[in-house]
């Protein structure tokens, strides 16, 4: 497909790699927070045109991955509850909470339905006044502007039996708190493309100005995050420190207005709990107050204790790249993806599901 | 998650635009995208069009890949 093949070239891959290892003198770890970077990285076999002087990590950039199992067991308290049509992206289904998941509630007989859009999920609630239809609203910056968007189109049509279950979380308050945590040496971040397509860039300075540490905004196909990697390591070998895009083609340093202008109106950021990094300041959004009737966590009544994830399940440092998937005991002999233990092996775009995947050919 | 894909517009009616991904037809809303014609390229991620690809820079992007092939070779 067009402009999707031209960014697959590998005469110009292999072009690449080489100008990246004529350039890098110093050892780099650079981290991506995007689940589809990380599966484009092994789908492309990307590490095998690097230098040795070039580590790559994955960060906490799967949404699916980052959701905290409270959260899981109150959207299966929710898909639960009688009289209500529980909608998802169907990356949610087999996510464990410590009481199942939803491929399981839904087995059970709880009516669970996979849409591909939010829009889908309202128009079950005006095909089905007498239901009361819940959109468990999961993503980061890429994906709640389309719940805010479907939320207005609620709001301004009168829709009350459409309410949505935020847990939609913001990606530059995770790089931050990784930076602070210090628990890894991170030299330089390839940033997620479609995140970036909304924000922009403005929300990433301080990690030039306060960490100075390198920056690029990347596109999805292997020319793209070749050439992101290359122009990090000639920030890093030029010891600067700047937030540049490479994604030229999608992304300005404005982001997109209009969507930023409807998060603001439906959503406000709340301290919010991640998988694997715990509670970080400003890092959700919730529905504003005047939005209540459209909130899931205000009309219904959801369960509030803290639930735990399976203490042998190492995602947690797997998502702050403090260890890679082979590391952990788990990989590959009890932990599949058929019988996942943790998040990361269960999405497809998750760490230890693309290293289960593709890590014999990387 | 954010996976979002280039797709042409082949047709517009009010909010919604037809897609097509190399041949398959796919509808696309365009409330978060001012200013979408037909035969644009754009990115949609779940229903929605959340930018236009700017044609442009995609070609100067591989351009410049391009000076390098040359300077390696």
């Amino acid at each position: 497909m067009k402009y999707i093949e031209e960014f697959r070239n590998a005469d110009l891959a292999q072009a690449l790699g080489a100008q990246i290892s004529r350039s890098s003198r110093k050892p780099l770890s650079l981290m991506e927070v995007c689940g589809s970077h990380t599966v484009s990285i092994f789908r492309h076999g990307i590490r095998n045109l690097l230098p040795k002087t070039i580590r790559l990590l994955s960060g906490p950039g799967c949404p699916v991955c980052v959701t905290a199992a409270r959260d899981i067991d109150r959207a299966l308290a929710l898909a639960r509850t009688p009289g209500v049509v529980f909608s998802t992206f169907g990356d949610m289904m087999r996510v464990p909470g410590s009481t199942g998941s939803l491929q399981e509630a839904r087995a059970q007989g709880a009516d669970v339905r996979i849409v591909y859009s939010p829009l889908d999920a309202l128009e079950f609630a005006t095909r089905e006044p007498k239901k009361k239809v819940v959109f468990f609203g999961v993503g980061f910056e890429t994906t709640s502007p389309l719940i805010a968007a479907t939320l207005k189109k609620a709001i301004s049509s009168g829709i009350k039996n459409f309410t949505v279950f935020s847990v939609h979380k913001l990606i530059p308050p995770a790089l931050r708190a990784l930076m602070s945590s210090q628990e890894i040496e991170i030299d330089g971040f390839i940033l997620p493309g479609h995140v970036s397509a909304i924000i922009g860039t403005g929300p990433y300075q301080f990690l030039a100005l306060e960490n100075h540490t390198p920056a690029v905004v990347s596109g999805f196909e292997p020319l793209d995050i070749l050439q992101s990697i290359w122009m990090l390591v000639a920030q890093a070998e030029r010891d600067e420190a700047k937030v540049e895009i490479q994604y030229k083609r999608v992304v300005l340093a404005e982001g997109n207005r209009r969507a930023l202008q409807w998060l603001g109106e439906i959503f406000e950021p709340v301290d919010d709990c991640w998988r694997g990094l715990g509670s970080i300041p400003q890092s959700g959004l919730k529905l504003r107050p005047e939005w209540r009737e459209w909130d899931a966590e205000v009309r219904f009544d959801l369960p509030t204790e803290s639930a735990e994830d399976d203490p042998r399940c190492q995602c947690g440092k797997v998502l702050r790249g403090a260890l890679l998937p082979p590391e952990c005991p788990l990989f590959g002999k009890i932990c599949m993806p058929e019988s996942p233990l943790g998040p990361c092996m269960v999405s497809s775009e998750g760490t230890c599901s693309a290293y289960f995947r593709y890590h014999s050919r990387a | 998650m954010c996976i979002a894909v280039p797709g042409k517009v082949t047709k517009i009616e009010g909010d919604v635009a037809l897609v097509s991904f190399g041949g398959s037809l796919r509808q696309a809303n365009l409330e978060l995208q001012e200013d979408v014609r037909e035969g644009d390229y754009v990115i949609v991620h779940a229903g929605f069009v959340i930018r236009k690809l700017d044609e442009k820079e995609a070609l100067e992007t591989l351009e410049l890949m391009k000076g390098l092939n040359l300077e390696v070779y």
